[in-house]
Order: structure tokens, then C-alpha cells, then sequence
């Protein structure tokens, strides 16, 4: 019995060594560059909207950055709703993703995609499937740090 | 007599026949290299209905429709209906069922499904329990990454090892009997596939999952047949991908098995183009099932091949196993066709 358990774990092993030899491989190099400028690009964008709110109309720094996250999330979710901002994704991987307009994506995406399913279960239910984890354990850590400077204020 | 040849084939001696077959496929496909050679095309993903799942069923039932007055025949006519698919429950193949109005029973071997359904097919037809039957599967890229993966419009990327699931449906009238006589394409033999699983865990590289199950399913009919390669015109599998393919032929030399690469025709790797930009290839019941209905079996029918192991492979996984973490299930059942010169 253990010899057979033993000689399967080496046929998964060998198996999976001959998968990762012959297998195509991401390119690192072209995606880190690719992320770095559609991720960059965004932010500029995001800096270049705060600076418009901040000086011209004259905000104030907390609500032009406010007034920016909105900005953002409304282009993400227009592009999303347009199908562009899926290819903007295929081209910039994590680029796209790491800034709010992919947080943005990932809730107007499973929206668009489960409409059929109705408003509550189909809509309701699923709007945060991808986002939830994010928000979960967002949400879930800032308590935990929240906490620790509470009392690291009271010590 | 038994029918049965060793472990897992069995032979079909009264040879059932292939009376018509039917194709239908998306845009992208129709894009690709064989493009011209299938049915019909369907430009719109949605296919005139209101959701991706009614537009695959709708696919499905045109391709059963189509193949049976390609034969000159009614609905009516077909005594049995094999169908399966890749959605929960195969909802495609059974709402299909309910508007085709012919006697069905439902199949499940993923993208295995329609080799699977021409051997139990063949098997019924050789056995005397229908004259005339269809098999037919069907799988549309929208529902298939809905079920599987993420919302369309989720700006992700995909990894070089990933498949794209074809929008396609194939109909395959089968005939026993007398019925059969007329047939230029006949099936001979049918070998079940054993379920492997190598451990692979990754389901954006379903290739390295099925790949152990069709080297084994060929070894098993070579094995079970006394047949090898150079028996055969082709083997056609059925949608293993780049990679797949690539592993299926490191994984039968391994077991001593000579293999003439150019005789290796994997339905995911010709569907599509290296320009269309699949990574792996096509995968899906339909890749398989839409390729041998516009190529291969018009190509034996005409005699241009004259014998032919076809095994569409098929990932046993579900979405809940991948959360869970479990590893990839794969089968291949094959089964054995040959082109019959009239009057013989």
C-alpha cells in the first residue's frame, strides 16, 4: 500500500517536471514593462484629475481626491460597460488591475455578466464576487490596524 | 460471440454507418483555418436569443435539425438522441431534447462527449437497438467562461497555457442495419477510456490534464486491436491543445510507442490560427465535435482517409473541485472509423 502511494507521488512528480519543461512560459519581462506604463498612465491620470479638483476648482486636497476616486470609477466602469476595458487588461495585466479602476472593473464586470439572472439573485447576489474578497479582508485588516493604533495611542 | 477484444475495445461487426453529419460554428472560428469547410456560421454570439446559454442550446438543435435533412430525413425518423455538453446539469443538450422531440439520453464526458456518444452509439446500432441515431454536442465561449472562469468583461489575462473554448456544435447521424449499407463511413471498433489523473491542478492548462488519458486510451486500443500508427491514416484527438499534444507525444514514447508526429491531427490545434491568438488552442465539446463533422469525416467519406482512431478528450473538473484544490480528472474514448468503397 505505501509503495503504491509512493511510486504514484513520483509518477506526479515526474509528470509535472515534464509539463513545466515543455510548457510555454509568461513573459516576465514584456509584462512588468506593460503594467508599469498602463499602471503608470492611470495614476498620472488620476494625479493630473486631483490637481484639476485641488487648484483650479479649488477643493480643497481631501475632497479633490474624493472627487478623483469618482472620476476614476466612473471612466473604468463606462470603458468596462463600452468592452474596452477588458483589452486594456489583456494588455496590462496587474497594470490595470492594482488601481481603482480595476477594483471598479471587477464589480460593473460580474454586474453586466449576471443581469439575465435577474436583479436580486442574479445582480445583488453576485456584484461583489470578485471584489468581495478585496473588501473582506480590506476592510477586515484596517479594524485589525485600527486597533493596534488605538491602543499604541492609549499606551 | 462476444464483441468484446481484450481490456477495453470492442469490435463492431455489423460496421454502422455514418448517414450524415452537420456543422455549425461562431465568427471566430469561421476565421480560422478551416473555416470554409463547416455548415453554417453564426456571426451574432447570442444567435437571436436573449442569453449566451439559450444561443448554445439554439446551436445545438440547428445542427441536429441540419444533419438530419442533410440525410433526406424527418426528426421523426430518429429513434434515439445522444447529446451532451458542458453546462450544469447539460441543460443545452436536454432543453435541445425537449424541443426536438426525440427519445434522449443525456452524456457527460466534458469535451470527451462526442466520441463518447459515437461509441455508445455505435455500439447500439451494432447491437440491433437503433437503425438511425444521432449524436450531438455543443459548447459557446460565453457560457463556457461564465460557468468556468470570470465575467467576460473582467479585464484579466490569460496564461500561455490557457484554451479557448470554441462556440461550435456537431451532428453525427449514425445507422444500423440495412440503412447502414449506403455508408462510405463506418465505424469499426470502440475503445472506453480508464479516468487519469497525473495530478495536475491548474484548470487554465486543461492540455496537461487530458494529455495521460489519451496516451493511455491509444496504447489501450493499439494494445486491444494488435493495431499501431501505421494502421491508420490519422489519429485525430480532440481538443488537447499545443501542449497537450506535445505531452502526448513525450508521454507515448515513453511507453515505447513510435509516433509519426504528422499523423497526430489535434481538432484544438487546427481550429484556430497561431495569429487568432488562443495561446494553446481551441478546446470544448464543440471544437472536436464541429472539426471531424467539416473535415475529417467528409475527408472519409471521400476516401481520402482511409482509416481513422478519433478520441476527444475530455477534463472531468468543476468549478467547486478547482476552488477545493483538487486535481484534474482526464478521459479519452476513441473510437475507430473506416471508409468503405461502395459495394463492398
Amino acid at each position: 500500500m505505501e509503495t503504491k502511494s509512493h511510486n504514484r507521488a513520483q509518477q506526479i512528480e515526474r509528470y509535472a517536471g515534464l509539463v513545466a519543461r515543455l510548457a510555454p512560459k509568461s513573459d516576465m519581462a514584456k509584462g512588468v514593462v506593460r503594467a508599469f506604463l498602463v499602471g503608470g498612465l492611470i495614476c498620472t491620470l488620476g494625479q493630473g484629475i486631483t490637481d484639476f479638483f485641488a487648484y483650479k476648482m479649488e477643493f480643497g486636497t481631501q475632497a479633490a481626491s474624493t472627487a478623483t476616486s469618482i472620476c476614476l470609477i466612473f471612466l473604468s466602469a463606462l470603458l468596462t460597460g463600452l468592452g474596452v476595458y477588458d483589452r486594456i487588461g489583456k494588455f496590462a495585466g496587474a497594470g490595470s488591475i492594482v488601481p481603482i479602476t480595476g477594483f471598479a472593473n471587477s464589480v460593473v464586470a460580474p454586474a453586466m455578466e449576471f443581469r439575465r439572472e435577474g436583479l436580486v439573485m442574479g445582480v445583488g447576489a453576485k456584484l461583489f464576487t470578485l471584489a468581495g474578497p478585496v473588501l473582506v479582508y480590506g476592510i477586515g485588516s484596517s479594524v485589525i490596524v485600527g486597533l493596534i493604533a488605538f491602543f499604541m495611542e492609549v499606551m | 460471440m462476444s464483441k468484446r477484444m481484450g481490456a477495453q475495445t470492442v469490435s463492431l461487426p455489423s460496421r454502422p454507418g455514418v448517414l450524415a453529419f452537420a456543422s455549425i460554428v461562431g465568427q471566430k472560428e469561421s476565421e480560422g483555418p478551416y473555416g470554409g469547410k463547416f455548415d453554417r456560421i453564426i456571426e451574432d454570439e447570442m444567435n437571436g436569443q436573449k442569453s449566451f446559454e439559450a444561443a448554445e442550446r439554439a446551436m445545438l438543435e440547428d445542427a441536429v435539425r441540419l444533419c438530419v435533412s442533410k440525410a433526406g430525413r424527418q426528426l421523426s425518423d430518429v429513434q434515439l438522441l445522444l447529446a451532451g455538453d458542458l453546462l450544469n446539469q447539460i441543460i443545452s443538450a436536454g432543453f435541445a431534447a425537449r424541443s426536438l422531440a426525440i427519445p434522449f439520453y443525456g452524456l457527460y464526458g466534458a469535451c470527451s462527449t462526442i466520441s463518447e456518444s459515437l461509441s455508445i452509439g455505435g455500439m447500439l446500432a451494432d447491437g440491433g437497438f437503433a437503425d438511425v441515431l444521432v449524436c450531438a454536442t455543443c459548447s459557446h465561449f460565453c457560457t463556457a467562461e461564465r460557468q468556468y472562469r470570470t465575467p467576460l468583461e473582467l479585464g484579466t489575462q490569460r496564461t500561455p497555457t490557457a484554451q479557448w473554448t470554441v462556440t461550435g456544435s456537431g451532428a453525427v447521424m449514425l445507422a444500423g442495419g440495412a440503412a447502414a449499407k449506403s455508408c462510405a463511413a463506418v465505424l469499426t471498433h470502440a475503445t472506453c477510456g480508464k479516468v487519469l489523473d497525473l495530478g495536475i491542478t491548474d484548470a487554465n492548462n486543461m492540455g496537461a490534464a487530458m494529455a495521460p488519458a489519451a496516451c493511455d486510451t491509444i496504447a489501450a486500443h493499439f494494445a486491444d486491436t494488435g493495431r499501431g500508427f501505421d494502421d491508420f491514416d490519422l489519429v485525430v484527438t480532440g481538443d488537447l491543445g499545443h501542449l497537450g499534444r506535445d505531452l502526448l507525444i513525450e508521454l507515448l514514447r515513453e511507453k515505447g510507442v513510435k509516433v509519426p508526429e504528422e499523423k497526430l491531427f489535434d481538432c484544438g490545434c487546427e481550429i484556430f490560427s497561431p495569429r487568432q491568438d488562443t495561446h494553446s488552442g481551441g478546446s470544448g465539446c464543440g471544437c472536436a465535435a464541429s472539426m471531424i463533422c467539416a473535415h475529417i469525416l467528409p475527408e472519409l467519406e471521400a476516401g481520402h482517409l482511409n482509416r481513422v482512431l478519433f478520441l476527444a478528450t475530455g477534463a472531468l473538473l468543476s468549478p467547486t473541485t478547482t476552488m477545493q484544490g483538487e486535481s484534474i480528472p482526464g478521459v479519452a474514448h476513441a473510437v475507430a472509423l473506416e471508409h468503405r468503397k461502395a459495394g463492398a
